[in-house]
Formats: structure tokens, C-alpha cells, sequence
């Protein structure tokens, strides 16, 4: 079992940052938007440290800290070794802890820093994440400018970092409850249709959450997976009715919703663990519509050479429930 | 739920490729890159005068210049994967993964990353046509001597 509720675990504040595709994509107002990949910086991967640092620092002044005031700096991305998180954190002096677990690290920063504060009389935790398409296409795909056909399957890295605050003062997001989910491997072995490696991992994690926390499905009035895509959404559905018998109706990916149908160059929809928090904190709180919302994030814990090396990709996935004060 | 049966699951949710349509494409574009060199070709025997050996090089070179430098502009990678395996021709294919390798480790250091990068994608075309090199002229000499 490895669910766990909260007493009073909020979320305070958030920044987003998103990248020149987002831009033109189904949501419109980012704090801050790119109009180039380079982002003043030389390099993309220095490009992607300059956005982590970015949204921590108008955090910070967003919510009127200083980095004495901050316990822990929880941050995670895509590049190997998570060194842009850690190359971020360095210029602030926070206790720093790195997590990875792929697309699904958003969701373990918020469970990481939900952990730390809970039993805290005060604290603030800032939970950091991001990735940048052009580096997660050099470190798992192909050079930048290659132009391999892809098949309509494959999911386009989001371009993005977001940061955002948790603390023990209430506001109108509570951190109810999370649940950890196991490394699923249903045989999959195509990198390029990641929506049908990780889907198994995201039904085994929501029944978990359900079955441990004795919740129906219905009881959440959405259900937010992080980058299935389109594609994966269908089958992740279709799987939780055949193999567990549940009727999810109030589901939505944040992958197959960031881009607009029109931008054929996102295949299938946006992947990258910033896909999730773009969408939650620009879409669906500022909306204001949804009081009880399960987040899974979603992880093809893969790499390119045991993919080369024909070995099935294993996927794991996180929930966390939210609960919004209207 | 067993692999196999997700896997099923998997394939019956899987938008077809259509196949006949990618080949089609590709014949007629990469037919259509051919009839330019073969335009070239002409232009370089009968208005410069070239040997017929001499203005092969020179199309060779031209379609390298034209795939890198195109490479180099940005917008050469959608066109090939648009053509599907129309541009993936042995001389303007070559050139672009070169060329793209090369873009994308030429901040990694000059040996580091550029040197050691270079052939990333074109390293395996290299090796295997001198190894299939190898082996046919061992035919030739057998067969023909």
C-alpha cells in the first residue's frame, strides 16, 4: 500500500513558462511565453537551466520569499542525470532534491514536497519541473534538424517549466491525498507510441488509488493523466473497462488537450512532464470548474539504449488528488 | 489482462500507416530529384562542356551543397520527413544527417562533440557500404576474374 493523506498541505502560488508551439496551442495566457528555443542562451540545454531558473524566481517574487525563507527546492526534467534541475538549483542556496521518473516527475515533486511538510507546523516547498523539445529530441531521438518520417503515434515534447509553491497556510488548493504506482511493463517495445507503454501504468495506478483510499471512480470529477496523447487516452480507457471493469467517463489528457488539432507537427499530443502542470495551472484551476481532480503523471521510463537493446519499456505512474475550494 | 491481449488491445487503437501512399510519395519525389540532376547532368555536358565523369562529381557536390545548406536553414528536416523516403537519396540523405549531426554537437567541443558526433547517423551507412563493398568485389573477382 502506498497511499498517504494530508491534513493541510496547500498550493499556494504558480508560475509557467511555455515555449513558441505552446504558444499557438489551446491555451493562451502563460506568464511568460518564448518565441525561440534559444532563449538568449547559447545552448538549448543552457536555454532550458535559464527557464527553470525563470519560473523559481518570479515564483519567489510572486509570493514575496526569499530563498532563507524556502525549506527545499524539489525539481525534476528529462535530461540525463536531471542535470538541469540540479544545474538550476545551484544558483539558489535551498536544500535541493532531485527526482526522476520521466514524464511522471511533476507529480513525484508534488509528492516529494507534500511528504516534507506534512507533520510541519510552517514550511514552503518550491516544486520545480521542465522540459524543452529540442532536448529531449537529441537525447532520445534523433539531431535536431534530422528529419526521420514519424509515425502518427509519436508524442511531441512540450516546451515549458513551472514552478510552484507548497506550503502549510491555507489556500483554495488543498493537497488531499496521493498514491505511488508500480513499474508496469505490458510488452511494449516502440518508444514512438509512449501513450500505449504508459497507459497500463496509469489504469493500475488509478484502481490502486480507488481500491486503497475505498473511493469509486465517480467520486472525482476529473481525472487528469499527464501525456498519453490522444491516442494513448482511447486505449487507457478502453483498458481500465476490459481489464478492471471500470467506466471512466470524466477523463482528460493534458497531452491530447496542450495543442490544437490544426498543429499537425505534435503528432499525438504533447508529452514531457510539463505537459501536466502546463495544463492544470493555465486550464483547468483557472477555470474553476472542478472541485475533486485525481492527477496521474504518466512515465515511459525508457532509454535509448535498452530500447536499441529490443528490451519491453517499463512505465510507471504517480496520482495525486487535489481537492479546489471554488 | 496478459501482453499478448493488450497488445491486441494496443494494435486495434494504432492508426494505420498507409504504406501505399508513403511509397508513392517517395517514388515520385525521389523520381523527381533524379530528373533534376539528370537536368543538371545535361546543362553541365552541353553548356560547359564537361566530360561525362566530370559533371557526375559536379552533381554529387551540388546535391550535398543543396541538401546541407538546406539543412543548415531549418527547413529541410520537414520536407524529408514529408517525402518519407523520397529525399533519403544515398547522396542528399548522407548529406543531411551529416549536416544535422553535425548542427547539434558543434557546441559539445570540436572533438567532443562535432568530431565524435559527426557520423552519428551516417556511421552505419559508411561501415556497411564498405563491408557490402568489400564482399561484392570478392564475388567480382570469383565470378569474373
Amino acid at each position: 500500500m502506498a497511499s498517504k493523506k494530508f491534513n493541510a498541505i496547500y498550493i499556494k502560488n504558480s508560475f509557467s513558462l511555455a515555449g513558441p508551439v505552446e504558444k499557438r496551442g489551446s491555451i493562451k495566457d502563460y506568464d511568460i511565453v518564448l518565441d525561440d528555443y534559444y532563449y538568449n542562451e547559447k545552448t538549448f540545454e543552457q536555454a532550458e537551466i535559464k527557464m527553470q531558473k525563470v519560473v523559481i524566481d518570479n515564483l519567489l517574487n510572486q509570493s514575496r520569499l526569499v530563498n532563507s525563507e524556502i525549506d527545499l527546492l524539489v525539481g525534476g526534467d528529462l535530461s540525463n542525470q536531471i542535470s538541469i534541475s540540479s544545474y538550476a538549483a545551484s544558483h539558489y542556496s535551498i536544500p535541493f532534491f532531485g527526482v526522476y521518473s520521466a514524464c511522471a516527475s511533476f507529480v513525484q515533486t508534488l509528492i516529494a514536497g507534500a511528504e516534507y511538510l506534512d507533520n510541519k507546523r510552517k514550511g514552503n516547498v518550491i516544486c520545480v519541473t521542465s522540459s524543452h523539445n529540442l532536448n529531449a529530441e537529441k537525447q532520445f531521438r534523433f539531431p535536431i534538424e534530422y528529419g526521420a518520417p514519424k509515425p502518427t503515434t509519436t508524442t511531441f515534447t512540450a516546451t515549458g517549466a513551472v514552478s510552484c509553491l507548497l506550503t502549510k497556510e491555507e489556500t483554495n488548493i488543498k493537497i488531499e491525498s496521493y498514491t505511488i504506482g508500480k513499474v508496469i511493463d505490458m510488452g511494449c517495445t516502440d518508444a514512438s507510441h509512449m501513450g500505449a507503454v504508459m497507459a497500463p501504468a496509469a489504469a493500475n495506478v488509478i484502481v490502486s488509488h480507488l481500491t486503497e483510499l475505498d473511493r469509486d471512480i465517480n467520486y472525482y470529477d476529473l481525472i487528469l493523466t499527464g501525456d498519453l496523447g490522444c491516442i494513448g487516452s482511447k486505449i487507457l480507457v478502453e483498458f481500465l473497462k476490459q481489464a478492471y471493469g471500470i467506466k471512466m467517463k470524466q477523463h482528460m489528457d493534458a497531452g491530447c488537450e496542450l495543442y490544437l488539432k490544426s498543429q499537425e507537427e505534435t503528432y499525438a499530443g504533447a508529452s514531457g512532464p510539463v505537459a501536466l502542470p502546463l495544463y492544470l495551472f493555465n486550464k483547468v484551476l483557472k477555470q474553476k470548474k472542478k472541485q475533486k481532480i485525481l492527477l496521474v503523471g504518466t512515465g515511459s521510463l525508457h532509454n535509448p539504449f535498452l530500447v536499441n537493446q529490443k528490451l519491453t519499456i517499463p512505465a510507471v505512474a504517480h496520482a495525486i488528488s487535489l481537492e479546489v475550494n471554488l | 489482462m496478459r501482453k499478448e491481449e493488450y497488445q491486441k488491445l494496443v494494435a486495434e487503437y494504432t492508426p494505420k500507416e498507409n504504406k501505399w501512399k508513403n511509397a508513392v510519395v517517395a517514388f515520385l519525389v525521389g523520381g523527381l530529384v533524379g530528373f533534376l540532376g539528370q537536368v543538371v547532368v545535361s546543362v553541365l555536358q552541353n553548356s560547359l562542356g564537361m566530360e561525362v565523369m566530370e559533371s557526375y562529381s559536379w552533381l554529387c557536390v551540388i546535391l550535398i551543397f543543396v541538401a546541407s545548406f538546406c539543412t543548415a536553414l531549418g527547413f529541410f528536416d520537414n520536407w524529408v520527413s514529408k517525402c518519407k523516403a523520397g529525399l533519403f537519396l544515398p547522396t542528399t540523405g548522407f548529406a543531411h544527417s551529416v549536416t544535422s549531426a553535425a548542427m547539434d554537437y558543434r557546441k559539445d567541443g570540436f572533438i567532443t562533440g562535432l568530431g565524435s558526433s559527426f557520423f552519428k547517423l551516417a556511421g552505419s551507412v559508411i561501415l556497411y557500404g564498405i563491408l557490402s563493398g568489400f564482399f561484392l568485389s570478392i564475388l567480382g573477382v570469383i565470378f569474373y576474374g
